[in-house]
């Protein structure tokens, strides 16, 4: 999340004077820190602002910029991108709203990536350096690096400790193709510095990375191919869910390979080749341009982490237990490095539990959090809580209350009724187990139902909530009726109702 | 040809509700009858010209054969000749890891080479159109029980055959069942959760008299399932059609249930039941506002359509799919309907079912000519000023699970039958299976 590659002078993102400032000098050491953080992305960021908060002696060590991957190359300029990409994709469904599609639609490719790096300046101000050194929080920059269990050497110094936190993000992961190295490839992080929109795009993986930036690039006029070597998008998902992104992505004109490997590029001229096998079915896709987002690796390279005592794999990350400790009791992990699922939101809250177990003696669960996530495509897809599968496979019997969007008067109001929203409750109960929302604007709504988790409130409550007309959120009040409805049938009545309707 | 399909419409309305069946049921059998290959007995996949043999469909032929001695439109003789070279041809066929074999480890590749029995279009060795084909195989065992020496070849190969195939090897481990093995990749790692066809499939994996599925995959691809409460019924969730009903083409699965069923208080049959609501429940809300749908008129299942294309209809765009498997309520949906999806629901909703395909014939009236139902048909897109798009060609599961569903529907023939067959039986129970008929 922090290591993003550094990039050489003169880039744009060295202008950003807040993120690593040219002429900064490393502070000299303290003789013993409370809290040695490696990495200054969300994680970091946010477990600094805290420990110094509570007067903890704080060091704060970044190799690259601060931020990390989600303010520089994630979720802030990818939402950004799709937003202007969405306002494409209307324009020129204009019509099905009864208006006047314009006369020609024409994509500014330069102007919308140019809003992406004004708008990322814009929140990058919000991370100040100058902030986190006035609440007593030495920074560093250098490559951080574990000087045994409990010393941080950085830039010539050493840090020692008495607890550490490792946050140091992820990095794209390169899937081993021959020739993809050669031929060259964007990922994300380096897309958002592009000025020219190429005509063709190849894109590598279908999970969220890639499903949302072929979505975003399609509507950006370029013709895309999206390769995902499983069965269906957002592995993991509801497939209905994947179902209901796959029909968007036809819609939208993305030519769709799933179960296709990608096995070599070539470069013809100026053109790159991805020979691609499915079935044992081989052909050829031509690109001007690859995008790779087949996932992430854990930045645990060069950390030193066996002198320090913490176990890692290289693919999954650092090792930690319920509470966010390594192997090194007093070595923690929180963010992206350790995280099975990678959230800008799971860095926050992780970091707020390593403060309070690291320095507050606490004893915070990460089981007990209630972390949801959401796929910024257009349906979003939006999880919270357990799957069906998952519950099942913990032998709990499930019952899915399920509202399409088609039924909901704002979604039909706003011609936004691609989705649904599906709450997951125990069999017998009105205890929430999880939900998945597809709709628009899931993101908003599944807060609702994790607000419901969190606080114990069970579906039969969350009916009871008074919610204006008409909004799109009605999905959820329109499941809990249904649930309120069918609770109140006599159980005798479980064979179903009749069949005229 | 409007003037003909309404001619033959106008005969068919005209009809008694019986009489109707018995005409649909027997124009669907003749399919059977016209894509035969006589020396192999290998059945066309569909009526298109160079159609290869589809083996589910001939499972559904070999399921078809005793219900038309039953209905006098075959002799048993006849009949018992028809499976018994079919049942020869598949048992003498090559089997082997190499590409142009028929099969492999007891299983047999999707489609074949009608002539020739050779695997054709690079396809899969397919476990759950096996399923169909030793489905097939066994309801002949179990009809021509005389000794006369077809009967007794028919009964002897259907054994064979059975035992022939390497489930386990098909197992993923103590998973789940593959979807499918191709010589050149191996097995296929398509994604196969939650409920679908393979539920036949699983009760005669696990019955193998020789090397059974591990009842743990059962448990395993149950585990899947989604239990939904969707348009005010309670169902477990398959959006297609034909998957409520190729099942329940050979099991008898009323009153009977697995573990699943009892924790849900339902059973598989009811289930079917309330998917068709639920059909009919997407069909009046219509969202897409597709030409056509209502109560009368559903039927969303997998089947060809008028793609793939994209068209620009009223003021809309459409997007219209080639051969897919559509569904409610999450699609494919481009409008395009499958009458013998519909027809074949018959015996869980009689009074709908039937008033839906008087309605269709009557409106629609190319969906049905001399050879009964047509796959699909689609009323907001039209090639030649004809109300709807029909498919141009008929296809043999069509035309198989129509004749099976109808008959279960008059005389529960096939039902019967799968009830006395001791593989059925044993595969229910390991599958967890208990009560009702069982």
């Amino acid at each position: 999340m922090a290591t993003a590659p550094i990039v050489a002078e003169g880039n744009s993102w060295f202008s950003r004077e807040g993120l690593h400032p040219a002429d900064w000098k490393n502070p000299n050491p303290a003789a013993l820190y409370d809290l040695v953080i490696i990495g200054a992305g969300p994680a970091g960021l946010l477990t600094a602002y805290e420990a110094g908060r509570l007067g903890a002696k704080v060091a704060l060590v970044e190799r690259n910029l601060f931020g990390g991957n989600c303010l520089n190359t994630g979720c802030v300029p990818s939402k950004t991108l799709i937003r202007t990409s969405r306002l494409y994709a209307d324009m020129r469904h204009a019509d099905q709203y009864g208006a006047q599609p314009p006369g020609d639609v024409v994509v500014d490719f330069g102007a919308a990536m140019e809003r992406v790096r004004r708008i990322r300046a814009r929140i990058a101000r919000e991370t100040s350096i100058t902030d986190l050194t006035a609440i007593g929080v030495d920074v560093f920059f250098g490559e951080g690096r574990f000087a045994g269990r409990a010393a941080v050497a950085v830039s010539g110094d050493t840090l020692r400790f008495e607890r550490a936190l490792i946050a140091t993000g992820t990095r794209p992961t390169i899937p081993s193709i021959p020739g993809l190295t050669t031929a060259g490839y964007e990922t994300h992080d380096t897309i958002f510095e592009l000025t020219e929109r190429p005509d063709r795009w190849v894109v590598l993986g279908g999970g969220p990375t890639g499903c949302e930036l072929s979505q975003a690039l399609c509507r950006l006029g370029s013709m895309v191919t999206l390769v995902q070597s499983e069965p269906m998008f957002l592995s993991g998902e509801e497939r209905d869910a994947a179902q209901i992104l796959s029909d968007a992505f036809e819609r939208d004109g993305i030519e769709i390979r799933l179960n296709t490997e990608a096995v070599a590029v070539r470069l013809d001229g100026t053109r790159k080749l991805v020979d691609v096998v499915r079935d044992g079915d081989t052909a050829t896709l031509v690109a001007d341009s690859i995008l790779v987002g087949v996932g992430e690796t854990p930045n645990v390279d060069g950390l030193n982490l066996g002198a320090a005592g913490v176990d890692y794999d290289a693919m999954e990350g650092i090792r930690v237990d319920d509470f966010l400790t390594t192997t090194n009791a007093n070595i923690y992990a929180a963010g992206d490095v350790c995280a099975k699922r990678r959230f800008t939101h799971f860095e926050g809250a992780s970091s707020r539990l390593v403060v309070q177990n690291a320095l507050c003696s606490g004893r915070q669960r990460v089981s007990a959090l209630t972390i949801p996530w959401c796929t910024y495509t257009d349906p979003e897809i939006a999880h919270v809580g357990l799957y069906v599968r998952e519950a099942r496979q913990q032998e709990i019997p499930v019952k899915t209350f399920t509202v399409l969007m088609h039924d909901v008067h704002r979604a039909i109001c706003d011609g936004e009724e691609d989705g649904f929203v599906k709450i997951h409750v125990r069999e017998g109960t009105d205890r929430i187990l999880g939900a998945t929302v597809v709709a628009r604007h899931a993101g908003e709504m599944i807060n609702d139902i994790s607000l419901a988790i969190q606080s114990g409130i069970g579906l039969a409550l969350l009916g009871r909530v008074i919610r204006p007309y008409p909004t799109q959120a009605a999905a959820i009040q329109m499941a809990a009726d249904a649930f309120n409805a069918r609770e109140s049938e006599d159980s005798s009545k479980r064979k179903g109702p009749p069949l005229v309707e | 040809m409007p003037d003909v399909a309404s001619a033959i419409v106008t005969e068919l309305c005209a009809l008694s509700d019986d009489a109707l069946l018995d005409r649909l049921q027997r124009a669907a059998f003749s399919y059977f009858l016209q894509t035969c290959h006589p020396d192999t007995g290998l059945i066309a996949d569909t009526t298109r010209d160079g159609a290869p043999a589809s083996i589910a469909v001939v499972g559904f032929a070999l399921a078809c054969y005793p219900v038309a001695v039953e209905r006098g439109w075959m002799t048993a003789a006849d009949a018992m000749a028809r499976a018994v070279t079919t049942m020869r041809f598949l048992w003498h066929s090559p089997q082997g890891e190499h590409g142009d074999a028929t099969g492999y480890k007891g299983f047999f590749y999707h489609f074949l080479d009608r002539q020739t029995g050779r695997r054709v279009w690079q396809s899969e060795l397919s476990p759950v159109d096996t399923t169909f084909l030793l489905a097939g195989i066994l309801t002949a065992s179990a009809y021509f029980t005389a000794e006369f020496p077809d009967a007794v070849e028919i009964r002897e190969l259907a054994d064979a055959l059975y035992r022939r195939i390497d489930w386990r090897w098909m197992q993923n481990g103590d998973g789940t069942v593959w979807q499918g093995w191709k010589p050149d990749t191996g097995y296929l790692h398509y994604g196969w959760e939650g409920y679908s066809e393979a539920l036949l499939m699983y009760v005669l994996g696990l019955a193998s008299p020789t090397h059974p599925l591990s009842v743990h995959s059962y448990d395993i691809w149950t585990s899947t399932y989604q239990w939904e409460h969707l348009y005010g019924h309670d169902c477990l969730y398959a959006g297609p059609l034909f998957i409520h009903q190729f099942s329940h083409a050979w099991l008898d699965l009323e009153s009977i249930q697995d573990r699943f069923m009892r924790e849900k208080a339902c059973d598989y049959f009811e289930n079917t039941r309330r998917a068709i609501a639920i059909q009919r429940q997407y069909a009046r809300r219509n969202p897409h506002e597709y030409e056509g749908y209502g109560d009368n008129c559903w039927g969303l299942s997998a089947g060809e359509g008028p793609g793939p294309k994209a068209l620009r209809l009223n003021g809309r765009h459409r997007r219209f799919w080639g051969y897919v498997a559509r569904g409610v309520p999450y699609g494919h949906d481009d409008g395009t309907l499958n009458p013998a999806a519909m027809l074949a629901s018959l015996p869980f909703a009689p009074e709908m079912v039937l008033a839906a395909l008087r309605h269709v014939c009557q409106r629609y009236p190319q969906v049905a000519d001399e050879r009964g139902l047509r796959n699909g048909f689609n009323p907001t897109i039209s090639d030649d000023g004809s109300p709807c798009w029909v498919s141009t060609a008929h296809l043999g599961l069509d035309q198989g699970i129509v004749v099976l569903m109808i008959e279960n529907h008059r005389s529960r023939l096939i039902w019967r039958l799968m009830r006395e067959c001791p593989d059925i039986k044993l595969g229910l129970r390991r599958a967890g299976f208990e009560g009702g008929w069982l």
